[in-house]
């Protein structure tokens, strides 16, 4: 037996399921973190797929945390290795003092294992093979099995997993029976033939409170339907589509007529990107909500129309989850890599309102928010999150809605302000905030139409190519730029316990990793104000908070620091205050790589004051 | 030369129509096309269209891509909306229009390098998709703009202005309609307004895809000797199937063709459309026949002109995706956001 003491804790630990695609192990691994969940123990759940529909290895890692960090940790106590294909890495990545799961019905040699671990086998396939006769069930109940059997062995309770079936499949009880009997075969096996519970438990706790469990894309989908899009044109692509599909789900259920059953919102899936991002800019200028959800490539493509959106000012929102590139890159994997190709899309001059939600709560209130902005602005609107938050389910806050909100749609002069003679140009700016007037189609017989086009015009929307008529026109959306500022979500700054000349600026995804390595580095006494970014073109707040501060580290998911490249912009900061922490390698960003990257430099830098006296 | 104000001079005793308007409400800024240009011919026939059925000018919204072609909605309807696209992504973002607010009428203005080259997709898919609007392809097989390179529709064999004889195969616009399920197809030619005019009248009235590809000679770049898209060339080989007359439902209904020849068809609205035929052989409601018939016409170096395909019955975008009647961009917010109530129930399922 191993040397090593076996790893004791509870809730606190990090389980890893090795499976291969398409084997219907996804929903098996989501039954048992939602069973941890009602256990009232935090769990953040990270599905860690291939760009492949079968076959292919699949990990589902579950980060189990009584703190309620819900970063990504690293590491590995538990494995359940049920992919033969990926055995000896998955082996390997178990930390010592970890413990194995796996199925033991074809021994194995003992070569294969390791010597400091808890192997845990039950022989799953024959008790399946046993139990069922059709191949799709043994490989489904398989799943469900071994469900049953970690129930046993990290002390959770029966009844708790046996209620979220029954809750999963109110209406089909006979899938309830069969499931349920799956879960309890593993359970009792486990009890009969294993050391019931391991080291690493599941207590009841109260850590979970009010919070829900969902996933950021069926979030922005949400937000969207609140946020009153009726008009949603997209092209698939991972990790983007099921913005979209969970949008058409959520329409069906909130904004079915109930008279007649139809449809308060159109959803056409285009050609291609450029159409998708075609129909969102004519819709909207035709006066309705619209939005598309992308990706990168998608991005790229669309670039021309969005400088059609900005020159002719026309609100668009785009939900662009992020996955690794350039070009085709990781697109199952997260990174935080689109901000240069949205913040200054297209040729000429242009610059771009971005949003950055943090997670599945933000994602609803910041998606529904992206169409106020784009309204108010006329201008596209960029919500960039990323496929850590987008495709996985993550515990947040319950979302809210204030009932007496109304929806600003911006500077929309009607019929009766035409009749009343106020003076309509479509490019002038009255209110000084650079933001100009439109009208919608349609609105009135003899007054307020104009011609909407991509050339150069004058403050009446008449084409020029006269210089000052160009200059005036490039100042104003300056000045309206500068006004978004003041419009986008304010970034959200977490002091350090005393204070400090160091800051950290982070965005989006990597909030949770930055909560945790903030905590960890407090508990080596090292002390950093962090301030999260929420919008760009940037607050005043944010050069601000670089002023402030002698350092700033700036924390992100991709290999150029391209938040880094903005600041510097848009800031005008100099470059050596501003140092990279970057993590690009397709995994969500840690505490620990942030914490340990931010201690090195700090230990590096105390080092070089005493160099300089040495010198002097 | 457009930011030249046209003047507005009105004789008192100008027509007006049942709507109140006069043909000048109807006209646009001055265009700044080559003099002599087909396309001229095309905005003078949209207008009078409009004219002659009464829409009220707000109630159109007319788009389009880039090119000469492109240009021409800023010289009709001055008082509807207009959007110029970018090259080749008109279709598309007259469909997102015509999704917020299914209750106006859209125009659509193409050219054949903005719809037959960089926009063929969007061109495609506008049609499969059935949006309901009227497509206008001003047809010269030249880039006019970037001065006279060839576009996707000049014909195999046809000649530049600078000599160079053309190798690719043409791109059919007419036939890729018809294959892809626009309800109403036809072609015509720029120099007929007879035949112009009613077919335009026809397809603004049309419900679901209707297109119009309008052989429109360019008076610089593609009007020589050698061209087969130059005024004499299509005069010489227009074969008309027919002859349409479009007649609104108030109208009275004259009897004075021969019988036989005439073809009457009711849309969804109630207009009517009553071809005089040319070809006794031609069935414009079938489209196999339609696209056989276009092969044929097209391998004896004929072009076929007329109303080639119609549909009256035909669906539209909107009945597909069962949208309420109502334009989606005046909904309110209580018809769109589903308040706090439902989000707590929402809530209560994620937990």
């Amino acid at each position: 037996m191993s040397q090593v003491k076996s790893i004791e804790s509870s809730n606190d630990f990090v389980i890893k399921f090795a499976n291969v695609n398409g084997s219907g192990s996804a929903s098996a691994n989501e039954l048992f973190a939602r069973a941890i969940m009602r256990m009232g123990v935090p769990v953040a759940p990270r599905n860690i797929f291939p760009s492949n529909i079968q076959g292919m290895p699949t990990w589902y890692e579950m980060r189990v945390s009584a703190a309620g960090w819900l970063g990504r940790r690293g590491g590995c106590d538990l494995m359940v290795a049920m992919n033969p294909q990926t055995w000896d890495r998955d082996i390997a990545e178990i930390e010592p003092g970890g413990y194995l799961f796996y199925d033991s019905t074809k021994s194995l040699p003992r070569s294969r294992f390791r010597e400091d671990i808890t192997v845990l086998g039950i022989p799953l396939t024959e008790m399946c093979n046993r139990e069922y006769t059709d191949a799709r069930q043994r490989q489904l109940f398989k799943n469900i099995m071994y469900v049953g059997a970690l129930t046993a062995l990290l002390g959770i309770d029966f009844g708790v997993v046996e209620k979220l079936i029954a809750d999963q499949y109110r209406g089909k009880d006979k899938l309830i029976g069969a499931n349920v009997n799956a879960l309890k075969l593993g359970f009792d096996h486990a009890i009969a033939n294993l050391p019931c519970p391991i080291g690493l438990r599941v207590e009841r706790s109260n850590g979970v409170g009010d919070k829900i469990f969902i996933n950021g894309n069926d979030a922005c989908g949400l937000g969207a339907v609140y946020g009153g899009a009726t008009v949603a044109a997209w092209y698939p692509i991972t990790p983007s589509t099921s913005v979209i599909e969970a949008f058409g789900s959520y329409c069906r259920k909130y904004r079915t007529d109930p008279d007649n059953g139809m449809a308060r919102y159109a959803i056409v899936q285009a050609e291609d990107e450029l159409a998708s991002i075609g129909m969102v800019i004519g819709a909207a200028w035709n006066g309705s909500r619209a939005f598309t959800a992308t990706s990168g490539p998608g991005i790229s493509l669309m670039q021309e129309f969005f400088g059609l959106a900005y020159f002719a000012e026309v609100p668009a929102v785009i939900f662009d989850v992020q996955r690794g590139g350039p070009s085709t890159g990781m697109p199952t994997r997260t990174q935080q890599s689109d901000l240069i190709s949205c913040a200054y899309a297209s040729h000429g001059d242009t610059k771009h309102v971005m949003l950055f939600p943090e997670d599945p709560y933000e994602c609803f209130t910041l998606g529904a928010q992206a169409f106020d902005l784009a309204d108010r602005l006329q201008t596209p609107v960029f919500v960039l999150l990323d496929l850590d938050i987008g495709m996985n389910d993550r515990l947040c806050q319950p979302f809210d809605w204030d009932d007496s909100r109304r929806y600003d749609r911006g500077k929309v002069m009607t019929a009766e302000m035409l009749d009343s003679g106020k003076n309509f140009g479509r490019y002038l700016d009255v209110d000084g905030d650079g933001i100009p007037w439109r009208t919608i189609p349609g609105t009135h017989p003899t007054k307020g139409a104009f011609f909407s086009r991509g050339t150069t015009r004058n403050a009446y929307a008449k084409y020029s190519e006269a210089g000052t008529d160009y200059t005036y026109n490039m100042e104003r959306l300056r000045r309206k730029l500068e006004t978004a500022k003041k419009l986008v979500p304010a970034p959200v700054l977490q002091p350090a316990s005393q204070p400090t000349r160091f800051g950290a600026i982070h965005y989006g995804s990597t909030g949770p990793a930055m909560a945790e390595a903030l905590s960890l580095l407090e508990a080596r006494g090292i002390h950093v104000d962090a301030l999260r970014v929420r919008g760009f073109p940037f607050a005043d707040e944010v050069i601000e908070f670089v002023a402030d501060h002698d350092e700033v580290f700036v924390v992100e998911q991709n290999e150029s620091g391209q938040l880094r490249m903005l600041l510097l912009t848009e800031g005008e900061i100099d470059p050596k205050k501003l140092i990279r922490v970057l993590h690009y390698d397709g995994t969500p960003i840690t505490a620990r790589f942030i914490s340990g990257r931010i201690a090195d430099a700090l230990s590096e830098h105390k080092v070089t004051p005493l160099r300089k006296q040495v010198a002097s | 030369m457009t930011y030249l104000a046209k003047p507005r001079l009105l004789r008192a005793d100008a027509p007006r129509n049942a709507v109140g308007y006069t043909r000048r409400d109807y006209e646009g800024a001055i265009s700044t096309l080559c003099a002599g240009c087909g396309h001229d011919s095309i905005s003078a026939a949209v207008v009078q269209a409009c004219f002659d059925l009464d829409i009220e000018p707000h109630r159109v919204a007319k788009l389009s891509g880039i090119g000469c072609s492109s240009k021409t909605p800023d010289y009709f309807l001055g008082a509807s909306h207009g959007f110029n696209t970018t090259h080749g992504r008109m279709p598309s973002v007259l469909t997102g229009a015509a999704l917020a607010n299914r209750d106006l009428i859209y125009l659509g203005v193409s050219g054949d390098g903005d719809s037959a080259s960089i926009g063929i997709a969007q061109f495609a898919h506008a049609m499969r998709r059935g949006v309901n609007m009227s497509y206008i392809c001003e047809n010269n097989g030249v880039y006019g703009l970037t001065k006279g390179q060839f576009s996707a529709t000049a014909d195999k064999g046809s000649k530049s202005k600078r000599g160079v004889v053309n190798s690719d195969t043409p791109i059919d616009l007419a036939a890729l309609a018809l294959q892809l399920g626009a309800s109403y197809v036809a072609r015509s030619f720029s120099g007929d307004k007879e035949q112009l005019i009613p077919l335009i009248k026809g397809a603004l009235r049309h419900r679901g895809p209707a297109f119009i590809d309008v052989i429109s000679p360019c008076v610089t770049f593609n009007n020589h000797a050698g061209s087969t898209k130059s005024y004499d060339y299509v005069r010489e080989h227009n074969e008309a199937v027919n002859r349409l007359d479009f007649i609104l439902p108030r109208d009275k209904i004259e009897a004075s063709y021969p019988p036989g020849s005439l073809r009457r068809i009711v849309q969804h609205d109630g207009s009517i459309l009553h071809l005089r035929k040319l070809d006794a052989d031609y069935d414009p409601s079938d489209r196999v026949g339609a696209m056989n018939y276009l092969q044929e016409r097209q391998a004896l170096g004929e072009i076929a002109t007329g109303l080639l395909y119609v549909d009256s019955g035909a669906e539209d975008l909107h009945r597909h995706l069962n949208t309420v009647e109502r334009p989606l961009n005046q909904l309110g917010d209580a018809y769109l956001c589903p308040g706090s109530k439902a989000l707590e129930a929402l809530n209560a399922s994620l937990r």
